[in-house]
């Protein structure tokens, strides 16, 4: 079947902020990555224009996280390009690749911040050892993002003495700590207790309202991705099979598995 | 068999020197065992044949033969390659050497165990392959192999008897030559048996409270 993957999709009117890059920002093509003898993606091409929020949403192990690992380097494609900015991804050597990466960040399901460390360190280490950033200049930003995501007064703690949904807040803030043009978002609140889910969505609610950082979301909170998205991809078995604006996705799908899919989770 | 106080009084000056040298032994004999211990941990992790097989077999060979072969050999076999230290600073690296061999396993194990999730958000943060280790996963690492090194630590106390083979005076050297030169067995056995038991069970408890602060 055909799926038009590149279709043009509105511009938000009145969107605050001046995107960094403008145009395409992220491209795969004919991205194919095997585990064994399992095809997780199939020769997938798509792109991501600066500034835009795809949601990527599917039934488990059709794909979607391997894309965002693949763009965040923490694994190879078996074929195919990913361009990133301009400046390709595979083969690239150690020092394109550093540069790559400082224009993404990445936020995991088991938020994975540093426990050695305290929560303001959790989000400094990477601007003072990475861009150079003075220890003052880190730390004040750090504060900045913790107010954003509303966790100032745990600034000191460690991050096993905060609950999930904070640990994720954490997180978030410490990949913008870097600056990214980009923002990965794999599948983040799929790890934290039911309550603990709203908080974390506020936030990057309120991150994808007032800035011009381009986002790219793995998750089953449907209804936030409708909020968010300006596209969403429906994947199944390592393709995409249904592409398009959320309001035509989740009103009308075209196809009998985005159907499927959609019934089952909503 | 009758016990007499005045040879434990006799004994105490020479006790103390025993002690001392022991606990020197100890001090760094696990300092060098926690430090090279690491290094090779490391290496092991070279992603190169031409590193680990070499690190790999030396270890190996290290961990398999006794302590006591490896004393005699750097005590009497090297000289006659005209490389020459005292008894006690070669019974030090021997036996830090030997227990290096064992530490290394201790921190591989804590090093495979912290999460790959770890990896994984260093890599996203672009953190250089150095502060990664450094600032990451050791520090991870080492809070979870404490216990182990601890276990090793007293373990080597009670190795330190070996270093007599080669003239070291620790505390049973001291007892021996003190039992020789008065015919008196009982005392000087017994105070050092019971040093023995004291600095095991002390260490054990500064290990403990070490574990407590580390797990905060």
């Amino acid at each position: 079947m055909s799926t038009d993957t590149h279709a043009p999709f509105e511009k938000k009117p009145g969107t605050p902020g001046t995107p960094r890059s403008t145009g395409e920002l992220i491209r795969l093509e004919q991205v194919t990555k095997r585990f064994g003898d399992h095809t997780v993606l199939d020769h997938l091409d798509f792109s991501v224009d600066a500034g835009k929020h795809v949601t990527l949403i599917g039934p488990s192990g059709s794909g979607k996280t391997t894309i965002l690992r693949l763009l965040m380097t923490l694994l190879k494609p078996d074929e195919g390009t990913i361009t990133v900015d301009g400046e390709q991804l595979f083969p690239a050597s150690e020092k394109q690749v550093r540069e790559i990466r400082k224009k993404i960040g990445m936020v995991f399901q088991q938020f994975n911040l540093f426990p050695n460390m305290t929560v303001l360190r959790n989000i400094t280490e990477a601007p003072v050892t990475v861009l150079g950033m003075s220890k003052d200049a880190a730390e004040e930003r750090a504060r900045e993002l913790l107010e954003m995501v509303g966790l100032t007064e745990h600034l000191a703690k460690r991050p096993g003495q905060l609950s999930g949904g904070q640990q994720q807040r954490v997180a978030i803030a410490r990949a913008l700590a870097m600056r990214p043009q980009v923002l990965l978002l794999d599948e983040v609140t799929s790890a934290l207790d039911p309550e603990l889910v709203a908080g974390v969505l506020d936030v990057l609610r309120d991150i994808a309202r007032s800035t011009d950082i381009t986002m790219l979301c793995v998750t089953h909170e449907m209804n936030f991705a409708r909020d968010i998205s300006d596209r969403v991809l429906m994947f199944d078995q390592g393709r995409i099979i249904e592409a398009g604006a959320p309001e035509k996705i989740f009103s009308e799908p075209e196809h009998d598995r985005t159907r499927e899919f959609l019934s089952a989770v909503l | 068999m009758k016990w007499d106080w005045s040879a434990v009084s006799d004994f105490m000056p020479y006790f103390w020197d025993g002690l001392l040298v022991t606990l020197q032994i100890l001090a760094l004999g696990s300092l060098i065992s926690f430090v090279l211990g690491l290094a090779w941990a490391l290496l092991m992790r070279v992603p190169s044949r031409w590193v680990t097989w070499p690190v790999g077999a030396i270890t190996e060979f290290v961990r398999n033969t006794p302590l006591l072969v490896q004393l005699f050999f750097l005590f009497y076999v090297l000289p006659e390659w005209g490389v020459t230290f005292s008894a006690l600073t070669t019974g030090v690296f021997a036996i830090g050497l030997h227990y290096s061999t064992y530490t290394m396993q201790v921190y591989r194990a804590g090093i495979e165990a912290v999460p790959v999730g770890q990896w994984e958000a260093a890599t996203a943060l672009n953190l250089p392959l150095r502060r990664t280790w450094t600032a990451v996963i050791l520090p991870q690492a080492v809070r979870r192999v404490v216990p182990a090194l601890g276990n090793y630590v007293i373990s080597m106390l009670k190795d330190t008897p070996l270093l007599m083979a080669i003239t070291v005076l620790e505390m049973l050297g001291e007892a021996r030559l003190f039992a020789q030169q008065n015919f008196q067995f009982t005392e000087p056995l017994t105070v050092i048996g019971v040093a023995f038991i004291v600095i095991s069970y002390l260490a054990s408890l500064a290990l403990r409270a070490l574990e407590r602060r580390l797990v905060h």
